[in-house]
C-alpha cells in the first residue's frame, strides 16, 4: 500500500502598488513607455544618488496590513538586500528584513465545499521592484530597461497554512480581491503587477515535521499556479519514494512546457548579506497615522455584498458574483446611480459582461465602458425605445468600443417601431400572406403566433415593439 | 593569529563580492582580513547585553516625499555613460 | 604680493570692490597649477577651459548686481568623489575613469549658485579609502610643505590644492577624518560639520552613515562661510538635516567660560611628543583667552577604530556593488558570461585597498557573522555615543590632536594596513557618533610640518567650534604654507 502524503504550501506574493511615482524617486510608475524613459538617478542606481520614501507606499502597505487583520511595526526599517544581477541597479535591493511593516495577520478563505479556514500571514514588506530583462536570441545578450526599477512592492509572506492547489487559488483570489477594494493595486496576475512565488514541501500524512521545501517562481496566471504545485509534489513524492532526498533550493517554473527546473548556480550564493539602509531614516507610525488609514479605508467585499442584498434586494448569488470583482462593483454602483435599476444592472454585468469577458480572454479589471453609456441602454430599453435583441447588439458595441447608446440607436436607426397604424399595415400583411399559420392558430396550436411575430419582426427590420405586436395580431386574428 | 581564513572563505566572499583575485592576492586577503578580524575581536571585550544597536546616528524619522510625478523622460542622461548600449536599453551577457 | 595670498572671502571682498576680477583669480590660480601640478598631482582634472567661461559669466553677474554674497567669483576645487555635471568625476579610480556625471552634487550647487568657479576636481585615496591619498588610481598627491611627505587623506588633494595655491579653498569629505587629517597635515583649516548638516546627495557614497562632506580652506572665517553656503536641508537626501542658524555670527573672539575637556586617552601612548606639547599649548592659549580647560576620561576609545572599520566597510561592500561595468564606469574587454565579466570588471577596476574593504565588508555581512561582527559594532558605536553625550554635558569642546604624528614619508604606511588604520584614532570616533570635528594648525614640527588642532563639539555645535577655534586663530596669528609665503612675499 503506497503512502500517503500532505503537500504543506507557503506563498510570498508581490503586488505592485498603485502609486503613481515609484517608492524612491519621483519617476512614473507607468506601465509600458519606451525603455529607460520613466528613469532617473536614483532608480538607476548612479553614483551619489539617495533614496527618498514616497509616503503613499507607507499607507497602502499599512492598509492592506489591516486588512489583513496584521499588526504594524510602529517602528520600521528598510534594509538593504545584496546580490549581483543586471535587473538590479544598485545590485542591492532596498527591501525590508528585520522590521517589516506588518506582521502575524491572517485571512478567512472559503473552499468550494463551502469549508472556511485560516491562512496566517507572516508578515508584509515593502521593497522596490527590478527592471525588465529582454533576451536577444541572435546577440547573446540581454537588454536592460528601468522603467520598473523602483515601483513599489509589498511582499505578502504567508505561513506554510495552505495544503492544495485549490486552498492557495483562494487566498490568492482573497487577497486580489482585498488589495483591489483597498485600491493599493489593480492585482494584475498577467501584467506582472500580483506574482506569487509558491514554497512547498510534502511529508507523509500525520508527520509533524515539515519535509524540505522548493522555492518555485515565475507563475504568471492562476492556471500556473495550480499546474506547478500539483508537478512540483509529485516531483518531491518521487524523489522521496526512490529514497532520495529533496533538495532546498529555488525552481522556475516553464508553463509552456510544464515543468520546472533548479535556477542553482555557484555564483549565487543566497546569501544576501541584509543591514538596515543608512539611506533611509526609521519609520515611526503613531496610534493616531494607524487609526486615519482605518479611517479612511474602504467598503471591503464581503460588507459591500451584505449592502447589496439589503440595499437593492439583490438576490445573494448577484450580489456575490458582482462583488467577486471591484471593477464590476464600481461600475454597478455607478451605472445604478444614473439608472436606478439595480437588478438590470446586475444582469447586464452577471450576463452579457461576463459572456463577452470570457470570449475575448479579458481579465474584470480590463472593463472599458463607462458606466453612464450602460445606465443610457438600460433607460433606452426601460423607456420601450429598443426592444432586447437590439439591446443586446448594442451592448455588445458599448463593451467594444464605449459608444454612447443613445447616439448610436438613432444613428443607425435603431428606435423600436412603436406607430400603431404602421405596424397594423404591416401585421395584415404578414396575415395575408401566411394563412396556413393563421389556421394553426385558430385550431389552438398557439405556438403559431410566434411564427407570425417573427415574420413581423422581420418585416419590420428588428424595430418593432414586441408587445404592440403581440397586441395587434391577437386583435386582428 | 586567531582568525584563519580558508581558501573556502577567501572563495565565497569572493563570489558574493564578485571579486576575483589573484593566488598572491588571496593569500595577501587571507592575513590581512585574519588580521583585521583579531582586531575586530577586541569588541568582543565589551559587554553590550541589552543595547539597541545603533544604526542610526540621530532620532529623525518619517522623512517622506509626497506621491508625484516630478521626472519626465530623462533616458539620454541614462544612457550617457553605457559601456554598451542598444535601442534605448543597456546591454549586458546574456542572463539565461 | 600675490592674488593668491588671499583668503577666499578676502579674495570675494576684491572682487566685489572691483580691485580684482574673477577672470584675473582664475588665471592666477590656473597659472599656479601649471606651474606646480607636475610636483604635487592635487588635481585628477583641471577643467582650464570650464573655468575660464564661467569666469566671465560670473564676473557679468557681480557686475550686474545680481550675484553677490562672502565667495561671489571665487575659484573653488572638489573633491573628486563629488558628482560635477558634465566634469568628468572619477574618485580617483580606474572604474570611473570615464564617468561623467549627469548631475551635480547639492553641495556643489549650493556653491555655484553662490557664485563659485570649479576649477577642477581634486585628488583623493580611491573611493576615500585611505589616510594618505597613495591609493589613488591617478598617481601620488605630494604635501607641499615638503613631497617626500604625504598630504594626508582621503581629501589630500583638496587640502595640498588650498595649501599651494592651486584653488582659494576646496571641498573634501569625511568618513573618519578624511578632511580634518589632511587638513592637519597640509597646514590648511578644515571642518567635518555634523552627519546632516550637509547634503550628502552627489556624493558618491564610501560609508553612507558616516561620509559627511566639508570645507578646506585658509583660515576660520572662510570656514564658516563656505560651510554656511554648501549646509542645507536637502529633500534628496532623507538623511539631511541642515543648519538653522548661520556660522558667520559666531566669528567671535571670546571663549570666556568655555568649557574645553581633553581627553587623557588622546594623549597616551602614541602621540608624537612633539604634536603633544603643540596641542598643549593650544589649549593654553585658550585658557588664557579665559575659556576653562580640564582633563577628563573618555573611555571607549580603543574600540572605536574596530568599530568604525567594521562599519564602514560593510556600507562600502555595499555602496560599491554598484560598480558593476554595466551602467557606466570601465567594462573589462573580454568575458565569458555575464558573472565573469562582473568579478573581471570589478578585480581590474578597483585598486588593492578598496578590495579588501569589499571583502571584508562582505565578510562581516554574511550568514554566521552579521551578528558577531556588524551588530556588534552597532551596538559597541551606541556605547561609543553615550560617553560623548556624557562628555558634552560637562564640556562644551573636546578638544585634542588631529593625528599621532605630522604627514609621515610615502610610501611608509600602505604596507601595514592595521598601523594606517591606528593613526584614525582621534578622528574616527567624530564620524560614529554624527559629531562636528574643526581641525587648524597649531604649530610645526622641528621638520617644519605642521600640527593639526582637533576641536569637536556637539552635534550642530558648529557654532561653539567656529568660536573656539576663530578665538585660537587670533591669538595665534598668521599661520603661512611654504607657498602662501611665497605669494605673500614672506621669507620662511
Ligand atoms: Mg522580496
Ligand atoms: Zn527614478
Amino acid at each position: 500500500m503506497a503512502k500517503e502524503y500532505e503537500t504543506v504550501i507557503g506563498l510570498e506574493v508581490h503586488v505592485e502598488l498603485a502609486t503613481k511615482t515609484k517608492i524612491f524617486c519621483g519617476c512614473s510608475t507607468e506601465f509600458g513607455g519606451a525603455p529607460n524613459t520613466h528613469t532617473c538617478p536614483v532608480c538607476t542606481g548612479m553614483p551619489g544618488s539617495l533614496p527618498v520614501l514616497n509616503k503613499q507606499v507607507v499607507e497602502y502597505a499599512m492598509a492592506v496590513g489591516l486588512a489583513t487583520n496584521c499588526t504594524i511595526t510602529q517602528n520600521c526599517k528598510f534594509d538593504r538586500k545584496n546580490y549581483f544581477y543586471p535587473d538590479n541597479p544598485q545590485n542591492y535591493q532596498i527591501s525590508q528584513l528585520y522590521l517589516p511593516i506588518c506582521r502575524d495577520g491572517k485571512v478567512e478563505i472559503e473552499l468550494e465545499n463551502g469549508e472556511k479556514k485560516f491562512v496566517r500571514i507572516h508578515e508584509i514588506h515593502m521593497e522596490e521592484d527590478a527592471g525588465k530583462l529582454v533576451h536577444d536570441e541572435w546577440d547573446d545578450t540581454s537588454m536592460v530597461d528601468y522603467n520598473r526599477s523602483g515601483v513599489p512592492l509589498i511582499e505578502i509572506v504567508s505561513e506554510p497554512d495552505m495544503r492544495s492547489a485549490e486552498e492557495v487559488i483562494a487566498y490568492l483570489d482573497k487577497l486580489r480581491m482585498t488589495i483591489q477594494y483597498l485600491g493599493a493595486s489593480d492585482c494584475k496576475l498577467n501584467e506582472g503587477s500580483m506574482r506569487a512565488d509558491v514554497n512547498l514541501s510534502v511529508r507523509e500524512v500525520g508527520a509533524s515535521e515539515f519535509g524540505t521545501r522548493t522555492e518555485m517562481k515565475n507563475l504568471n496566471s492562476f492556471k500556473a499556479i495550480a499546474r506547478a504545485i500539483e508537478n512540483e509534489k509529485n516531483r518531491q513524492i518521487d524523489l522521496i519514494e526512490e529514497g532520495k532526498e529533496v533538495t532546498q533550493e529555488t525552481r522556475r517554473w516553464d508553463d509552456n512546457n510544464g515543468y520546472s527546473y533548479a535556477m542553482r548556480s555557484k555564483e549565487d550564493a543566497q546569501d544576501y548579506r541584509y543591514f538596515p539602509d543608512p539611506d533611509l531614516v526609521p519609520i515611526v507610525i503613531s496610534d493616531e497615522w494607524i487609526e486615519k488609514v482605518k479611517a479612511n479605508q474602504p467598503e471591503l467585499r464581503d460588507e459591500k455584498k451584505a449592502r447589496y442584498i439589503s440595499e437593492f434586494n439583490l438576490p445573494e448569488y448577484d450580489a456575490s458574483i458582482i462583488t467577486g470583482s471591484k471593477k464590476l462593483a464600481d461600475i454597478f454602483e455607478e451605472t445604478n446611480k444614473e439608472c436606478n435599476n439595480p437588478k438590470k444592472v446586475s444582469n447586464w454585468l452577471m450576463v452579457e459582461t461576463m459572456r463577452l469577458l470570457k470570449e475575448n480572454n479579458m481579465d474584470d479589471t480590463d472593463v472599458k465602458f463607462s458606466p453612464s453609456n450602460l445606465a443610457k441602454l438600460i433607460k433606452l430599453t426601460d423607456d420601450g425605445k429598443i426592444n432586447s435583441s437590439v439591446a443586446k447588439e448594442v451592448f455588445e458595441k458599448v463593451f467594444a468600443e464605449d459608444i454612447d447608446p443613445e447616439k448610436y440607436v438613432e444613428e443607425k436607426g435603431l428606435v423600436m417601431d412603436s406607430n400603431e397604424d404602421d405596424l397594423k399595415a404591416i401585421v395584415e400583411k404578414v396575415i395575408a400572406e401566411n394563412p396556413q399559420s393563421v389556421e394553426d392558430y385558430h385550431n389552438g396550436k398557439t405556438k403559431a403566433i410566434g411564427f407570425l411575430v417573427g415574420q413581423t419582426m422581420k418585416a419590420t427590420g428588428g424595430k418593432a415593439n414586441p408587445g404592440m405586436i403581440n397586441k395587434l395580431l391577437k386583435e386582428l386574428l | 593569529m586567531a582568525n584563519i581564513i580558508s581558501d573556502e572563505t577567501i572563495d565565497y566572499v569572493g563570489i558574493l563580492a564578485k571579486l576575483e583575485l589573484s593566488d598572491e592576492e588571496k593569500e595577501q586577503a587571507k592575513s590581512d582580513m585574519g588580521r583585521m578580524l583579531d582586531y575586530i575581536d577586541k569588541l568582543g571585550e565589551l559587554d553590550t547585553d541589552g543595547i539597541e544597536p545603533m544604526s542610526h546616528v540621530f532620532p529623525v524619522n518619517n522623512v517622506f516625499r509626497e506621491d508625484v510625478v516630478t521626472n519626465g523622460d530623462d533616458s539620454a542622461n541614462t544612457l550617457a555613460n553605457a559601456p554598451e548600449e542598444k535601442n534605448g536599453s543597456f546591454v549586458v551577457p546574456k542572463t539565461v | 604680493m600675490s592674488i593668491l595670498s588671499l583668503t577666499a572671502t578676502e579674495l570675494a571682498e576684491k572682487i566685489k570692490n572691483k580691485e580684482v576680477t574673477v577672470l584675473e583669480a582664475t588665471e592666477a590660480v590656473l597659472k599656479q597649477i601649471e606651474e606646480k601640478e607636475d610636483t604635487y598631482n592635487c588635481y585628477v582634472t583641471v577643467d582650464k577651459e570650464g573655468a575660464l567661461k564661467r569666469a566671465e559669466e560670473v564676473q557679468k553677474k557681480i557686475d550686474e548686481g545680481t550675484l553677490s554674497g562672502p565667495l561671489a567669483g571665487v575659484p573653488v576645487a572638489i573633491k573628486d568623489n563629488m558628482c560635477t555635471k558634465g566634469l568628468l568625476t572619477t574618485c580617483s579610480s580606474k572604474i570611473l575613469g570615464n564617468f561623467i556625471p549627469t548631475f551635480s552634487s547639492q553641495a556643489v550647487i549650493n556653491l555655484e549658485e553662490a557664485g563659485a568657479v570649479i576649477i577642477g576636481k581634486t585628488n583623493m585615496d580611491e573611493f576615500a579609502m585611505g589616510s594618505t591619498s597613495e591609493t589613488s588610481a591617478y598617481g601620488i598627491t605630494k604635501n607641499p610643505w615638503n613631497v617626500e611627505n604625504v598630504p594626508g587623506g582621503s581629501s589630500g588633494g583638496s587640502a595640498a590644492a588650498v595649501a599651494a595655491g592651486e584653488c582659494f579653498y576646496a571641498l573634501g569629505s569625511d568618513t573618519g577624518g578624511s578632511i580634518r587629517q589632511p587638513a592637519g597635515y597640509c597646514g590648511v583649516v578644515g571642518l567635518k560639520p555634523t552627519y546632516g548638516a550637509v547634503s550628502r546627495y552627489g556624493l558618491i557614497a564610501y560609508g553612507s552613515s558616516l561620509d559627511q562632506i566639508g570645507p578646506l580652506c585658509k583660515s576660520v572665517k572662510d570656514c564658516a562661510v563656505i560651510t554656511d553656503i554648501i549646509s542645507s536641508k536637502d529633500t534628496k537626501d532623507s538623511t539631511s538635516v541642515g543648519l538653522d542658524y548661520k556660522l558667520v555670527d559666531s566669528l567671535v573672539d571670546d571663549v570666556k567660560g568655555l568649557k574645553i575637556g581633553i581627553p587623557k586617552d588622546y594623549l597616551g601612548e602614541g602621540l608624537d611628543s612633539e604634536v603633544k606639547d603643540a596641542i598643549l599649548k593650544a589649549a593654553d592659549v585658550l585658557k588664557e583667552k579665559g575659556a576653562i580647560v580640564e582633563e577628563f576620561d573618555l573611555s571607549l576609545v580603543d574600540y572605536a577604530i574596530p568599530a568604525y572599520y567594521t562599519i564602514a566597510a560593510a556600507e562600502a561592500s555595499s555602496n560599491l556593488e554598484r560598480f558593476d561595468g554595466i551602467k557606466y564606469g570601465y567594462r573589462t574587454a573580454e568575458f565569458t558570461d555575464l558573472h565573469n565579466m562582473y568579478k573581471k570588471t570589478r578585480s581590474e577596476g578597483f585598486g588593492a585597498e578598496v578590495k579588501r574593504r569589499i571583502m571584508l565588508g562582505s565578510f562581516v555581512l554574511s550568514s554566521g557573522y552579521y551578528d558577531a561582527y556588524y551588530l556588534k559594532a552597532l551596538k559597541v558605536k551606541a556605547l561609543i555615543k553615550q560617553e560623548f553625550d556624557k562628555a558634552f554635558s560637562k564640556y562644551d569642546v573636546i578638544l585634542g590632536p588631529v593625528a599621532p604624528t605630522t604627514a609621515p614619508k610615502i610610501g611608509s604606511s600602505l604596507s601595514d594596513p592595521i598601523k594606517m588604520y591606528l593613526g584614525d584614532i582621534y578622528t574616527i570616533s567624530v564620524n560614529l557618533c554624527g559629531l562636528p570635528g574643526l581641525c587648524l594648525p597649531c604649530g610645526k614640527d622641528s621638520n617644519g610640518l605642521p600640527i593639526g588642532l582637533q576641536l569637536i563639539g556637539d552635534c550642530f555645535k558648529e557654532d561653539v567650534l567656529i568660536r573656539t577655534a576663530y578665538t585660537y586663530e587670533q591669538a595665534r596669528g598668521e599661520f603661512l604654507t611654504p607657498d602662501q609665503k611665497a605669494f605673500a612675499g614672506k621669507e620662511d
